[in-house]
């Protein structure tokens, strides 16, 4: 329903209807190295980001980047000793989202990333009421859970639909 | 009712009757479609079905009623078509009187007169009366959602049907309307309604006194909140509503007196989405409103755009809208222009944002100052002055500001042609003594920091060229420039005169717009390039390294694109005086006209043996191809004979291909007469010489490969004698391969010359022509040719299809495509990757062609995503991706194949391939899943 007589207040379901909504960064230049044959280039900060910041948010028509949910400082990664880590910030402190994006995320990046990584997927210390945010984090760092998790048709689904480009 | 009584004697047929109790009573669905068809094909007709209907119409028991009246309804939704207009009058009539009926009827009676509305033999005047009977018996907001959506559907049909008639109901249609949409909440009906509005307004409904009325049904929506479900099988998005309501609201001028104060309100909203539509409304207003709406509330628009401390991007991208609204009517009355008094305000916000670290706020500033800039009389020398300041540091800004400096000098082009005098004071002088300065010595400490600081002053200057007075400041500053270079004052490389060309270029192309500015720049840079040029070909005592740069292969196609953009605009007569003085430079070496001619020994390029001065036949082709096509050329015939023996020259590869194209692009624009036969027969004389001969066979078919694309361009009946030559070449050992390179060039644009920007004659169909005479037998030459010289028939083959519009090749793909799939085995890079980009796009433009053949494509797209070549690597990738547009169950059998194998890949050691690689195995990953 539309809210009529002034801005009523829109879908009830939502926990924060409106969001702070942030820039997307540009297409990351090419630069001549890339070009080159001959050059390796190492996989950074930048490149995993580009993988996750387009992730959809599940609840609004927004990307992960444009809620400042997922940030290039907030990822680490070691390209020699194969090892990610991605901080995320759900929006609201109690965000009830929080385990679908974690795990949206998770999976984007086993979906993207040479097997030989090691990945590491957190809430950004300090950001989401505690105790929730410790046993998040464990469940997510989980290979057997989060195989569980995606053999539930409803829980991939929602994870393809973050996952999808959306035009 | 009364048409049951008039067709007694038709008693309807007996299975009617069946069919009518089962739905009626039986409370079957399936009847309604059965008799549908049945009165469709003609078994029976609509009176009839009244007739079995009969009682059940008039069922005292409501939801019988219901039933009947619906069965009734369904029939005429599909036979409406069908009905005389003497039954229509009935029905309506029958209908009309049942809207007075119990609710639980209502939906079946507006389904019928839906059906209804949509009847072309509806009598005049029914309309009105249909509409009126709603808007006095039914209350709509009270009725389900579909049943509303059906009222909007009746007055949709009669406004595009009856719109004359509907207008004779003057303000009280409109006023009904407006009752009805009153409260409506559910977004597909509002969607509606604001089209119906829209019309309302646009088509010039009356409104009569309901202008606020209506304004207040649309308003009330603004701005709109609205989040569609999750799972929303409809599909509307928040941004669909947004704008069919700003279209409402923008319509109308009328609106103004209560819009305006409602976006002011709006603009402070805490909501930034708030805003920024409250914004964008503005902006869509301005279409419509003049002056006379506006002007009373912009003091208080613009107070409540200042009091915006927080949001300091948005505030200036409301600034823009505004402005851009205030030059929409700020001409209109010169004497009140209330901007004036904000402007020390304005300029001090931007220039505060240029200078704020954030690039979104530079950007926003930028932006902002260019509008400000196109008030007339606004900014005053001493705002000017700070502009320019802030620009030139823009200008200059790092590799990661790319975007900002990119801006700024687009900013620094478009206020200069407003404000030359501004920017001749305050950058030119700056950017001249950067170029001085930055110029000597890159080699030294901070080497490439300063180049790149060079290059951007060079870039700077031509963006600033913009206006007539600037070109002659910037363009002799750069010249000079060149001169220094020359001469040896300077040590630089070919890339800073390369730059300097590129930047000379740009200033060319500002050019074009003005006449004077045109000739001013041809006829001051031609003449020194060459004079520069002329020089550095002459044999010297010390052979000096520097001056040679002049003469490399880079730096010559970098003049030559100058000589193209100085030359293409010129007017007949500058060209007449400039081709004068250029065709008998080169001839009979006459350098009276260069700037500086005392030269140590005669130009004499055609004749003489020195390969310097052969290279700048470069340049005469540059000119003499970008000509005017009714620009005659001065001896003509000697100049065609001359590039001819030049083009056979041996060892100087860059001097006989400038020939040759040279001669190509004269042949090219020449009218068609016996001279054009004598310079054709001369060119097939020379190439079938050359081609039998050893030492001059590959300059033999450079030329006959820039003869063939210069007659394939105009469609001369000679070009298919050419191309089936070029053909026979295919299997030549030693030329085969670059023949079925030269396909590539027959089919693509080049840059220099036979241009249609140079005046060439080139045929837009030409591809398309070229395909259909020339691929049946480039298959026929592949089948019949021997192993080892299939790969040039196949290359060819994927460069003609390459260049080809799909739809032109779509028909034709089934006989094609088992040779594209060959193509893909074959080991030569070139051809996989023509191959792979002409069957990309295939892939999503013809999926069903195409499934036919997933196996093969998956283990050879797979097969080339380990290939060697980067290139290949990036677009089999691609390709793996566009395969998941194939109908999935085609794919799903090769799914997990798929998802292994392009793990792979995933670890390339290059960026860009693996970029393809994730989003190809994302795709597949969602193939079949749910959600996807």
């Amino acid at each position: 329903m539309v809210g009529g007589g002034g801005g009523g207040v829109g879908g009830g379901l939502l926990e924060n209807a409106n969001p702070l909504i942030y820039e997307r960064s540009g297409e990351r230049p090419v630069t001549a190295g890339e070009e080159d044959e001959q050059v390796p280039d190492s996989i950074d900060a930048r490149e995993i980001f580009d993988l996750i910041r387009s992730i959809n948010d599940p609840e609004h028509p927004l990307t992960l980047e444009e809620l400042n949910v997922v940030e290039q400082v907030r990822v680490q990664v070691s390209d020699p000793e194969s090892t990610v880590a991605v901080a995320f910030t759900p929006t609201i402190p109690h965000c009830s989202m929080a385990t679908l994006i974690g795990l949206s995320i998770k999976v984007k990046l086993l979906r993207s990333l040479p097997q030989r990584f090691k990945m590491d997927v957190h809430i950004t210390p300090g950001t989401h009421a505690s105790e929730h945010a410790g046993k998040l984090n464990k469940q997510l760092a989980d290979k057997e859970r989060v195989a569980a998790a995606l053999e539930n048709t409803h829980l991939l689904e929602v994870v393809n639909q973050c996952l999808s480009a959306r035009s | 009712m009364a048409a049951a009584a008039a067709l007694e004697a038709a008693a309807p047929p007996s299975a009617l009757w069946g069919l009518v109790h089962d739905f009626v009573t039986g409370q079957q669905e399936g009847p309604a479609d059965q008799v549908a068809a049945d009165v469709k094909s003609g078994s029976y007709t609509v009176l009839q079905v009244v007739e079995a209907l009969g009682s059940s119409l008039e069922n005292p028991e409501h939801r019988a009623r219901a039933r009947g009246i619906q069965l009734l309804s369904q029939v005429l939704l599909q036979c409406h078509p069908l009905l005389l207009e003497k039954e229509v009058v009935q029905l309506i009539l029958f209908y009309e009187n049942r809207l007075k009926d119990h609710h639980l009827v209502i939906p079946a009676v507006l389904q019928g007169l839906k059906a209804l509305s949509l009847c072309v033999a509806l009598p005049p005047g029914l309309a009105v009366s249909v509409l009126k009977a709603i808007f006095q018996e039914v209350h709509v907001q009270s009725l389900p959602q579909m049943d509303r959506h059906t009222v909007y559907s009746i007055i949709t049909n009669f406004m595009r049907t009856r719109e004359e008639e509907l207008k004779g109901l003057g303000a009280d249609f409109t006023f009904g309307f407006i009752q009805v949409m009153d409260g409506e909440k559910d977004p597909r009906n509002l969607l509606v309604a604001f089209r119906i509005v829209h019309d309302l307004i646009s088509r010039d409904y009356s409104l009569g006194p309901f202008v606020e009325e209506l304004f207040e049904v649309t308003s009330c929506y603004f701005p709109i909140d609205f989040t569609p479900p999750p799972n929303d099988p409809h599909g509307i998005q928040r941004e669909d509503l947004i704008l069919s309501l700003r279209a409402v609201l923008a319509s109308t001028p009328q609106f103004a007196e209560f819009l305006l104060p409602l976006l002011i309100e709006k603009v402070d909203s805490e909501l930034l989405s708030a805003k920024l539509d409250s914004l964008q409304t503005l902006d869509a207003c301005c279409a419509v409103y003049g002056q006379k709406e506006l002007k009373a509330f912009l003091p208080s628009l613009w107070a409540s755009v200042r009091r915006e401390s927080n949001q300091r991007r948005t505030i200036l991208d409301m600034i823009l809208g505004f402005l851009k609204l205030q030059q929409k009517w700020g001409h209109e009355d010169k004497d009140q222009r209330p901007l004036g008094s904000f402007k020390d305000q304005l300029c001090s916000l931007v220039f505060m944002a240029l200078t704020d670290p954030s690039t979104q706020l530079q950007l926003a500033g930028i932006r902002t100052l260019t509008v400000l800039g196109a008030q007339p009389d606004l900014l005053s020398s001493g705002d000017l002055e700070l502009a320019v300041g802030h620009l030139y540091r823009l200008s200059f800004l790092e590799e990661d500001s790319q975007s900002c400096r990119v801006a700024a000098l687009e900013a620094s082009g478009a206020l200069a042609t407003l404000y030359p005098v501004a920017f001749s004071n305050h950058l030119v002088p700056r950017l001249a003594e950067e170029l001085h300065a930055g110029g000597s010595d890159l080699t030294g400490r901070n080497g490439p920091a300063k180049a790149s600081r060079h290059l951007r002053c060079l870039q700077a200057l031509s963006a600033v060229s913009t206006h007539p007075s600037l070109v002659k400041e910037t363009l002799p500053l750069l010249l000079q420039h060149l001169w220094e270079v020359h001469k040896g004052n300077m040590v630089e490389g070919s890339s800073e005169v390369i730059a300097v060309c590129q930047s000379l270029q740009q200033v060319a192309e500002k050019c074009q717009q003005h006449p004077e500015s045109c000739r001013y720049f041809h006829q001051t840079a031609i003449p020194c390039l060459l004079a520069l040029a002329v020089q550095a070909s002459m044999p010297e005592k010390e052979p000096s390294v520097l001056r040679k740069v002049l003469l490399e292969d880079e730096v010559l196609a970098a003049m030559v694109s100058v000589f193209g953009t100085a030359t293409t605009h010129l007017s007949p007569e500058v060209a007449a005086q400039s081709v004068a003085h250029i065709v008998p430079l080169f001839l009979d070496g006459n350098v009276s006209f260069l700037p500086e001619n005392s030269f140590p020994s005669r130009f004499q390029p055609f004749q003489d043996g020195s390969s310097g001065q052969r290279r700048l036949v470069a340049l005469l082709m540059a000119f003499v191809c970008s000509l005017p096509r009714d620009v005659e050329i001065p001896q003509l015939d000697q100049l065609m004979r001359e590039l001819l023996e030049l083009s056979r020259c041996h060892g100087c590869p860059f001097s006989s291909t400038a020939a040759a194209k040279c001669f190509a692009g004269l042949l090219n624009k020449h009218p068609a007469g016996q001279q054009l036969d004598e310079f054709l027969q001369l060119a097939v004389d020379t190439v079938e010489a050359g081609l039998d001969s050893g030492p001059c066979r590959s300059q033999a078919f450079t030329l006959l490969l820039w003869v063939t694309k210069a007659l394939v361009l105009r469609y001369h009946p000679l070009s298919s004698r050419l191309t089936a030559q070029l053909m026979g070449l295919l299997s030549d050992p030693e030329l085969g391969q670059a023949a079925a390179d030269g396909f590539s060039l027959l089919m693509s644009d080049c840059t220099d010359v036979l241009t249609r920007a140079g005046h060439a004659e080139v045929r837009i169909m030409f591809r398309q022509r070229f395909f259909t005479d020339n691929v049946p037998a480039l298959v026929q030459g592949f089948h019949a040719a021997p192993q080892d010289v299939k790969p040039n028939y196949l290359k060819a083959l994927s460069h003609v299809l390459n260049r080809l519009p799909k739809p032109v090749l779509l028909p034709e793909l089934p006989t094609l495509l088992s040779l594209l799939l060959e193509a893909l085995s074959c080991p030569d890079g070139v051809v996989q990757l023509s191959t792979l980009g002409c069957l990309q796009p295939l892939l999503l433009e013809a999926p069903q062609v195409m499934s036919l053949h997933v196996d093969t494509l998956v283990t050879k797209f797979l097969a080339l995503a380990s290939s060697p070549s980067m290139a290949v690597r990036i677009a089999a990738l691609q390709c793996m991706h566009a395969l998941t547009r194939l109908p999935t169950p085609v794919l799903l059998p090769h799914r997990p194949q798929v998802i292994r194998a392009l793990a792979k890949p995933l670890d390339d050691r290059k960026r860009l391939v693996r970029k393809e690689a994730v989003s190809a195995r994302g795709e597949w990953f969602l193939l079949g899943s749910p959600g996807s």
